[in-house]
């Protein structure tokens, strides 16, 4: 167990491509970090720089109180499971488990004992003779798990270890893998693409984007208070409708725009912010024709386009959805859920 | 492609069944031949039934040889023939799987130069270097023995490349996840990478064991010494040596026996390879 510090890290590949730049960020001991943004965006490389696969460019990387900038990834005291398992095929459970263990040179009886201990936890001790290639999905992730398990490493690093698998499974390990990091309080850096998954598991989040931090935060400060247009419209499903302020005062709709702080050109508004009832509070009212309805069992999706606009804004109800397609209706926004954004930085205003 | 048409299916196998003829028949007449009396080949009709002398024959091409031609009793011949074909055969499996393990996972300079350096001797089999690679062998006083036998033959391009073939479609991840559990290069290669190629190590096993059992020219070449003849090239003395006529009866009854260890290597690495397909998985 140990904290990770990253110090302006950088990665340049050989051909000049700027994979991360300048990514600081302090993990400490016991936290679950995920780190989550869209395809190139940098974290897979970054998780493969904190495990030693990929080698640093600039900055400094501590684990623990050691500089391993310049370690082999067995020296960093790190497991790492990866996305499509990467298990040794022709090696039994036993002996995929016990692979790095007997490479560090263990005591059989201690690697006996930690296998075991490992294959209880993850509920795999009955598989502990099989190949892999005889094992399920599911099974195979576990077994993935468990090599990173045994080792006890001061840090867990999951590179989108559940990808593969299908919706079913991947909620079910999602939560397995999470209770098991709250008991073993194992330090852990966590990639993915899946928005939910990152809210879901993180005890805080970095959202990144283009090889730098967009946010970090708990999983409910980046949802409520996005710091960015990107972050808006990344975290959270459907994503966020971007409505320009400007369009908002030649609509007329402006009605306590003014309080909104200066600078304000964009505004971020969450589907289940648009309300179809007139609320008390202070609200905006905006009204547009519906193209589509998007029934998805608890809730539905409601498809509107404002007058004069083109692009659908989305609107999440619970439930079936009262209106009909093509009917003309009235949204109402409660002035404290809009999100003030300056489209040119992409910043939040205040 | 099931296609349910009855005389195309005829059609297919009586193909399948001509062409199976045709290649077992040449066997059989070998395998008939060496059965028979010297005198029976003279008239200059092939019996197609067997005859009564196979016992015979093959004591002799055993343990006599034909001294007055200068073929030794095949015993030795055939083992020279194997002692040549394990050498060439152990040798190129060892320097193209390492060779291809060097290309593939480590960043050198000139890799890729040295890979199509690898890549051209393809177009240089040992009949094309002949006269060179006889000059090099013999300046290395190595005539007459068994290492200039095997081991001009022992660089192979095509098991490099079948190798190198291989190691590209084994996932990167699982030389990450070795390195992650602290396994070195080596360590990756004799622990993992080693196990995953048995079924192309078999494979490749059978091809250059058949290739270094038949070889015939360069033996031919650079042995001139009876203690160093190889099989192969054994059967052509035996047909030409001497002023009498071909004994074709012992010379079929050689050519049987030195057929059977190229089968017999083939039936056992069988076994290992489909074994190797039905429980490897990358």
């Amino acid at each position: 167990m140990a904290t990770i510090v990253m110090d302006d890290l950088h990665k340049i590949y050989a051909g000049g491509v700027k994979a991360v730049t300048g990514i600081s960020l302090d993990i400490a001991d016991g936290e679950m970090i995920v780190l989550v943004g869209p395809s190139g965006c940098g974290k897979s490389t970054l998780l493969r720089m904190v495990a030693g696969l990929e080698t640093i460019s600039g900055g400094t990387l501590k684990i623990g109180d050691r500089e391993v900038n310049n370690l082999e990834p067995a020296e960093r005291d790190i497991a790492m499971v990866f996305q499509n398992y990467a298990l040794y095929p022709h090696m039994t459970v036993f002996n995929n488990l016990a692979y790095g263990l007997r490479n560090r040179k263990f005591p059989k009886d201690e690697i006996d004992r930690r296998v075991r201990e490992a294959a209880e936890m993850l509920e795999i001790a009955q598989f502990l003779d099989r190949k892999p290639r005889n094992l399920s999905g599911g099974q195979r992730q576990r077994v993935a798990m468990g090599r990173a398990l045994v080792r006890e490493p001061a840090a867990f690093l999951f590179d989108e270890p559940l990808s593969n698998l299908d919706a079913k499974l991947r909620v079910q390990m999602r939560v397995e893998i999470r209770q098991l990091q709250k008991r073993l309080k194992t330090t852990s850096l966590y990639v993915t693409h899946d928005q939910l998954e990152a809210l879901t598991m993180a005890d805080r989040l970095v959202v990144l984007n283009g090889g730098k931090i967009e946010q970090v935060g708990t999983p409910m400060e980046v949802f409520s208070k996005p710091a960015t247009v990107f972050v808006a419209g990344f975290i959270g499903s459907p994503a966020m409708n971007m409505i320009d302020a400007s369009y908002l005062r030649e609509t007329g709709a402006a009605a306590g725009l003014e309080n909104l702080p200066h600078g304000t050109d964009l505004i971020g508004v969450r589907p289940d912010d648009l309300l179809l009832v007139k609320p008390d509070a202070p609200h905006l009212t905006l009204t547009g024709n519906v193209v589509l309805l998007e029934p998805a069992g608890a809730e539905s999706h409601i498809y509107v386009t404002l007058a004069g606009n083109t692009q659908p804004i989305t609107v999440r109800v619970q439930g079936l959805p009262t209106v009909l397609e093509g009917a003309q209706v009235s949204m109402y926004v409660p002035l404290a859920s809009l999100h003030p954004f300056d489209a040119k930085t992409g910043l939040r205003v205040a | 492609m099931v296609e349910n048409d009855r005389w195309g299916n005829l059609f297919a196998h009586i193909v399948l069944i001509l062409g199976v003829a045709l290649v077992i028949f040449p066997v059989y007449v070998a395998v008939i031949a060496s059965t028979h009396p010297p005198g029976t080949f003279v008239r200059g009709v092939m019996p197609l039934l067997p005859g009564p002398n196979a016992l015979e024959n093959y004591r002799t091409v055993i343990f006599e040889g034909r001294s007055n031609a200068g073929t030794p009793p095949i015993g030795g011949m055939l083992w020279n023939s194997f002692v040549m074909a394990m050498a060439i055969t152990i040798g190129k499996l060892s320097i193209s799987v390492l060779s291809a393990f060097a290309i593939v996972y480590f960043r050198f300079p000139f890799r890729m130069f040295f890979f199509w350096v690898i890549f051209l001797t393809l177009m240089l089999p040992v009949e094309v270097r002949i006269v060179p690679t006889f000059q090099v062998v013999a300046d290395l006083g190595m005539l007459n023995s068994f290492a200039g036998l095997s081991i001009p033959l022992i660089a192979s391009a095509t098991a490099t490349f079948l190798f190198r073939q291989f190691f590209m479609t084994v996932p990167e991840e699982l030389m990450e996840a070795a390195r992650v559990d602290g396994a070195g290069p080596m360590k990756f290669f004799k622990d993992i990478l080693l196990p995953l190629s048995v079924t192309n190590i078999a494979a490749l096993f059978v091809i250059m064991f058949i290739y270094g059992w038949n070889q015939y020219l360069w033996p031919l070449l650079i042995t001139t010494d009876p203690k160093y003849y190889t099989i192969v090239m054994g059967i052509q003395r035996m047909v030409t040596g001497g002023d009498a006529e071909p004994l074709w009866h012992l010379v079929m009854a050689t050519v049987v026996l030195a057929a059977l260890p190229p089968i017999l290597v083939i039936l056992f690495m069988q076994r290992l390879f489909v074994k190797g397909l039905t429980e490897t998985e990358k």
